[in-house]
């Protein structure tokens, strides 16, 4: 099963390797992996996307702890949340694609960031699952380029991962 | 003060008292503050930078004080990696300083640059690169914290050669805080509880504790449990001495070569009460075949060594000396009792097992069996010695047939299992323990990884005695290759050896030879004697070439399907 694990790490050159080389040590697999500052500039928020049981995943949370440039650690999965995940494709179209690809989009309730004669760049947000689906009607052939920032999430409610 | 003279006067405040390092290019500034600004630091200066490793982490293990590295960037760092791997898997408090190029030059391929805080970072508790004279002395602060409380372990502090230099202010800092690491100082009461309940109703219980005992101090409460509890104890190899060998209720050593009466209690139990133990694969045999009956509770410090190898049934994540102590607590006041007729059907059962002797061996013959080495050994010293080893049969050997009374007395590389740890951590313990007797159980193969050390030990005056068990083998490789490998025994034969006597006589100590069995215990004795008292003394001991390290679990095997002989 896939977990999205939540974290908060210390703002510091070196803490990324340190949760990376951590799956890359013990063997666990990162699908998807984001990171970026907060509002507090001490700290940095990751996100990151692993499967297993949920003793590995259990394990993978308490080696997490572990590490010493991580302050908190969540797994979003185990409560109610909101995933996100941004996406930029980039579609060769030309002749009758164009307008389909215009209601694909306007389905999935994508935008058209990028125009040119022969080509459409959409931007679409949403969980990871609705932007595989919409690759999935996408002929692969016409798919140029695509760029996933991979998932970010919050726990719904009143619920926060802080100090 | 520069900060090489604030490391110095920080290291001093510390109160460490032996810094074991190699100087180099990128610490020559520290190198002159400790000679300009140090006053009761003693500084050792080993012959290779692995050494100095190992060195410090034998003292920290025979003293439980943190252990002090210094070496230089690039191939000192590197050097210095087996050592601090080594320290990483056995959970050992130590501090190791390197230097760096300037921070102007990091980056670009200066001479004598590694990234040492990527290199090292999968193998330490954690580290640090200080770019910033202001921050050292409360990154030194951090360092010594993180490296000694909680689960113990390396940390690592790279020093660029620019901030050695660069001027800042220096007071001690007597706090430390650190938002992401709080050691836990306390198991759940409730757990706790549940556990003694658990413990009391069991039937055929055994007590399985390992290293953490020692690293966590608690010897004296897992004394008073055992004996309070009345069961059996077997203990993991990083965990001999913390419950006497010479207690009647302490059935050895478990694992791949522990005792058959250790192996068959574990897996006929019905409740294994696990403390500072980690389900180490040496330990455990086939997982699948593991314990089929035995409940488990396991008390470590560590959450992530809970629920890592085998599922439990009650985990205390807590310091082991506060957990015993409830533990001790909770039994005094209880009203529950042991089923006692269960409890005596178990030891009638674990009693038979021990008869089996299973670490008898025939000691007949004209050569020297290994295993009469060691308990010659422990005749001369009286089983009081401190005792390093390095990798091998004579680490099985030594483990086995010298039984150990006390904690901190086995210094041995368990986790990682670092050819060359013994000489070095004989020192280490011998510059701790000056008046007591340090020896070093070693093989021909072993002793050569780090034979450089009898010139450290020359110049610093450590009479440590060295017994090297002399197969003419890889005896541990050769004896999987007689099992596992159809008697192929691909380049597990030590070709070209030196004269070890005339060796160890070159670097001006002593050396003697032992071939015969008649004259073994006599000897050693005057190995041990007061003849030798202040020399280091290279006992060069033949050994049997056939002889096998059993019982033994093969590989992918459960714990109750030993080869006893």
């Amino acid at each position: 099963m896939k977990h999205i694990i939540s974290m908060l790490i210390e703002n510091e050159s070196g803490a990324l390797s340190r949760v990376s080389g951590l799956f890359s040590a013990r063997g666990y697999n990162i699908h998807a992996l984001t990171v970026a500052p907060t509002e507090d500039d001490s700290l940095s928020r990751l996100t990151l996307v692993t499967s297993g049981t949920s003793q590995e995943v259990e394990q993978i949370v308490k080696h997490l702890n572990r590490l010493i440039d991580v302050v908190k650690v969540l797994d979003l999965t185990e409560g109610l949340h909101i995933e996100r995940e941004l996406m930029l494709i980039k579609l060769s179209a030309t002749g009758d694609t164009r307008e389909e690809y215009k209601r694909l989009v306007d389905i999935f309730r994508g935008d058209i960031v990028d125009v040119t004669a022969t080509t459409y760049t959409v931007q679409m947000v949403g969980k990871s699952t609705k932007l595989d689906a919409f690759i999935e009607v996408i002929d692969p052939g016409l798919i140029l380029e695509t760029v996933r920032s991979g998932t970010v999430g919050v726990m719904r409610g009143e619920k926060c991962l802080h100090l | 003060m520069t900060g090489a003279q604030i490391l110095i006067h920080y290291l001093e405040d510390e109160g460490v008292e032996h810094l074991w390092g190699y100087p180099g290019g990128a610490v020559l500034p520290i190198y002159d503050a400790l000679d300009t600004d140090a006053k009761n630091l003693s500084h050792i200066l080993v012959r290779h930078e692995q050494a100095a490793v190992h060195a410090a982490d034998g003292y920290a293990r025979s003293t439980g004080k943190p252990g002090v590295v210094l070496v230089t960037s690039g191939p000192g760092a590197t050097n210095a990696v087996t050592g601090i791997a080594t320290a990483y898997m056995d959970s050992i408090p130590m501090i190791c300083i390197t230097g760096q190029v300037p921070t102007g030059m990091i980056g670009l391929d200066a001479f004598q640059e590694i990234d040492t805080v990527g290199v090292t970072r999968p193998i330490v508790k954690h580290n640090f690169l200080v770019k910033n004279v202001d921050d050292l002395a409360s990154t030194l602060k951090k360092a010594f914290y993180l490296a000694t409380t909680g689960r113990p372990g390396p940390v690592v502090i790279d020093i660029p050669k620019d901030v050695q230099n660069a001027k800042s202010t220096y007071a001690f800092p007597q706090e430390v805080e650190m938002r992401s690491y709080l050691p836990i100082t306390k198991g759940h009461g409730g757990q706790i509880k549940k556990a003694v309940e658990m413990m009391l109703s069991s039937k055929r219980p055994v007590l399985y504790t390992g290293g953490g005992v020692i690293l966590g101090d608690a010897s004296a409460e897992l004394v008073e449990l055992t004996h309070k509890l009345g069961f059996p104890i077997t203990q993991t190899l990083m965990g001999l001495g913390a419950f006497p060998a010479s207690d009647k209720q302490s059935v050895g050593m478990l694992g791949m070569h522990g005792t058959y009466e250790a192996n068959l209690s574990m897996h006929n139990s019905d409740l294994i009460i696990a403390i500072g133990a980690r389900f180490d694969d040496r330990v455990t045999g086939n997982l699948e075949k593991f314990c089929p009956d035995a409940k488990i509770i396991h008390v470590d410090i560590d959450p992530a060594s809970i629920s890592k190898n085998v599922l439990v049934d009650i985990p205390i994540v807590g310091p082991v000396k506060q957990v015993l102590t409830e533990m001790l607590r909770i039994l005094d006041k209880t009203d529950l009792t042991m089923d006692q007729e269960a409890l005596d059907d178990w030891w009638l059962q674990i009693e038979g097992w021990r008869a089996t002797n299973c670490l008898r061996y025939d000691s007949a013959g004209v050569k020297i069996k290994p295993q009469a080495a060691v308990e010659a050994v422990w005749k001369s010293t009286k089983g009081d010695a401190y005792v390093s080893s390095d990798v091998g049969q004579h680490q099985m050997f030594a483990a086995q047939y010298y039984p150990f009374d006390k904690p901190r007395r086995w210094l041995n590389s368990g986790g990682l299992g670092t050819m060359g740890f013994g000489l070095p951590a004989a020192m280490g313990a011998k510059m701790a323990f000056p008046d007591e007797t340090v020896l070093c159980i070693t093989g021909e193969g072993s002793i050569q990884m780090n034979i450089q050390e009898l010139s450290t030990c020359l110049q610093y005056g450590l009479s440590v005695k060295i017994i090297c068990l002399n197969n003419g083998f890889l005896g541990m490789v050769r004896q999987w290759q007689e099992f596992f490998y159809e008697r192929r025994y691909s380049m597990s034969y030590m070709d070209s050896l030196p004269d070890f006597v005339k060796l160890t006589e070159s670097y001006g100590h002593v050396g003697i030879r032992i071939d015969d069995p008649k004259t073994l215990q006599a000897q050693l004795d005057e190995v041990f004697s007061e003849k030798y008292k202040n020399r280091l003394v290279f006992v060069d001991i033949i050994t049997d070439q056939q002889e096998n390290v059993y019982p033994m679990i093969p590989a992918g095997a459960g714990l109750n399907e030993m080869i006893l002989v």
